[in-house]
């Protein structure tokens, strides 16, 4: 089946595992990502400002893309992609005076009917393929593994965006149940990962990084398994600092959860694109026996 | 712009039919002939182009000009030697914009994203408005190329922008204050050293070139009468359109 798939500035440059784990997984079930054929920014961040429409351009330009392509949906995985996309998707089918005057400006482009679809590749698979599918396309299951999922915050806030309960959320731990792998309970799963601070003050994600990692864990999981880049970078490749200023500090692998995804299917091991995770994540899928 | 009003007291020589049209040279009504183009109407009006004009052919990007025309709100930018006049236009031209070149030497940078974060990092506050777009005189898609860049794409972004001519239009327009015609070269120049394969073919004629093994053929043609000059440079070969067949040769091959 032929997905429309947003990819993101960052799934070309430094989360390229995430991007090459989610392409090779998706193939195994079934879903063809296909590349938006033109697309730009996400825009990043979504604008809260009520009278701001230019940051909005970014986002409803990709999705007038996604229509010009023939899509009614489109796939995205970055959480921050995710989240501004939808957002202003959602913007623009609650205020059709704003709709009009933004197609108004864009005026080089045809004008943007509001109903596709912004999807993230967790709801997509949960939707459209349903856990028990997942569960008989798996090869390698996951088992014996100690998962603990991060959501971050773009996943589950807003309201109007978020892809399940905001303080309780369980479908990514869903997806990594039916793939056999043993989920921990993590009480920290929503919390903040310090974002942008990590150029400007890099200490309040070094703490940030020491409490999630260390909690994470006490609580008794080998990995923690999460779907944002930013975060990923903060609580990833942040350690390094981490163990610099808290000696004490364990490190642990961090991975996207398409990686893991790409293992249990039976995917190909370069696909996962490990190289680029700091913390690496093979000696303790060795140790499970979930890799050779 | 620099230019001048030329007082003269040439009387024009025109058909007695000729239409004339007004337009509004930085805000002055002048009569000019309809089938001028802006540059030329400028002239006509009686300015003398000290700036602002180049090639007269549409490549240099000297000749910018911003206009609006009757009835339509939209802020419209075209080179004057390539656009023609209509009735009720308002324009002035923008010889130069102002923007930041960084300067670099090419063998220490790479096309990366992080060397556009060095030279050029306003790039990324490019919101994707797309008025550089709309101000392009070339029809250039900017803002896809500064998403191409903002990806990291040297390639796309190399082949999007590889007609600009620099006149700064898209830079002057940006509302995120991008320099976009600079960055843009900056891919160009890092695409075209350290991504595309050399040519090996141009290597080898500079090299040709350099061993003066051209001399004796231009000196054989500084003495030939002009009259077989004419004779030779009408009967020259060329390779027939549209240069399809690589192995192609002409039939006197001692030049190649």
């Amino acid at each position: 089946m032929e997905v429309s798939y947003f990819p993101g500035c960052t799934l070309k440059q430094t989360a390229r595992n995430f991007e090459i784990s989610a392409i090779s997984s998706c193939k195994l079930l079934g879903l063809d990502l296909t590349e938006l054929s033109r697309w730009n920014c996400c825009g990043t961040v979504y604008s809260l400002s009520t009278d701001d429409s230019m940051h909005h351009l970014a986002p409803i330009r990709n999705l007038i893309r996604v229509q010009e392509d023939g899509f009614k949906e489109v796939v995205t995985l970055c959480s921050m992609c995710y989240n501004t996309l939808k957002q202003a998707n959602e913007l623009m089918k609650k205020e059709p005076d704003r709709l009009k005057k933004m197609n108004d400006f864009m005026y080089r482009e045809e004008d943007y009917i509001p109903d596709v679809e912004v999807y993230h590749l967790v709801t997509y698979i949960k939707e459209r393929l349903g856990y028990e599918k997942v569960r008989e396309l798996v090869k390698q299951p996951l088992t014996g593994l100690k998962v603990a999922v991060y959501y971050g915050c773009l996943l589950l806030r807003p309201d109007s965006i978020k892809l399940d309960d905001r303080e309780n959320p369980m479908i990514m731990e869903d997806l990594l149940t039916a793939l056999g792998a043993e989920i921990i309970d993590y009480p920290f799963s929503n919390e903040c990962c310090g974002s942008y601070h990590t150029l400007g003050q890099k200490e309040i994600v070094l703490n940030r990084t020491n409490k999630l990692i260390t909690e994470a864990r006490r609580d008794g999981a080998d990995v923690l398994v999460l779907s944002c880049p930013e975060c990923d970078f903060n609580l990833d490749h942040r350690q390094k600092d981490t163990l610099e200023k808290y000696p004490n500090f364990q490190t642990m692998p961090v991975l996207y959860f398409t990686q893991l995804l790409n293992i249990a299917l039976g995917g190909n091991l370069e696909d996962c694109g490990f190289e680029l995770n700091y913390i690496d994540p093979l000696p303790v899928l060795r140790e499970k026996g979930i890799i050779k | 712009m620099s230019a001048e009003l030329k007082q003269s007291g040439d009387k024009p020589n025109l058909p007695p039919d000729t239409k004339m049209i007004e337009v509004f040279i930085m805000g002055k009504r002048y009569k000019v002939p309809a089938t001028l183009t802006i540059q030329k109407a400028i002239e006509w009006a009686g300015f003398q182009f000290l700036r602002g004009c180049g090639c007269r052919g549409g490549i240099c990007g000297a000749c910018p000009t911003i206009y609006r025309t009757k009835d339509d709100y939209k802020l419209k930018i075209g080179l004057a030697c390539q656009t023609v006049v209509e009735d009720g236009m308002y324009l002035v031209q923008l010889p130069f914009v102002p923007a930041q070149k960084s300067e670099y030497h090419i063998e220490d940078e790479r096309p990366t994203i992080a060397a556009i974060e060095k030279h050029y990092p306003e790039t990324f506050r490019c919101v994707q408005c797309n008025t550089c777009t709309k101000a392009c005189p070339m029809d250039i898609e900017v803002m896809q190329y500064i998403a191409e860049i903002i990806k990291g794409d040297y390639k796309k972004a190399a082949e999007l922008s590889s007609s600009c001519i620099m006149c700064g239009m898209c830079a002057a327009r940006c509302p995120a204050e991008l320099q976009q015609f600079n960055v843009a070269m900056f891919v160009r120049r890092m695409y075209g050293r350290h991504v595309l394969p050399k040519a090996e073919h141009l290597q080898k004629r500079v090299k040709e070139i350099n061993e003066n093994k051209y001399i004796p053929f231009l000196d054989e043609l500084g003495e030939i009468s002009h009259d077989e000059l004419v004779e030779r440079y009408k009967s020259r070969e060329w390779q027939p359109e549209p240069y399809e067949d690589p192995n192609w040769q002409p039939k006197e091959t001692k030049y190649l």
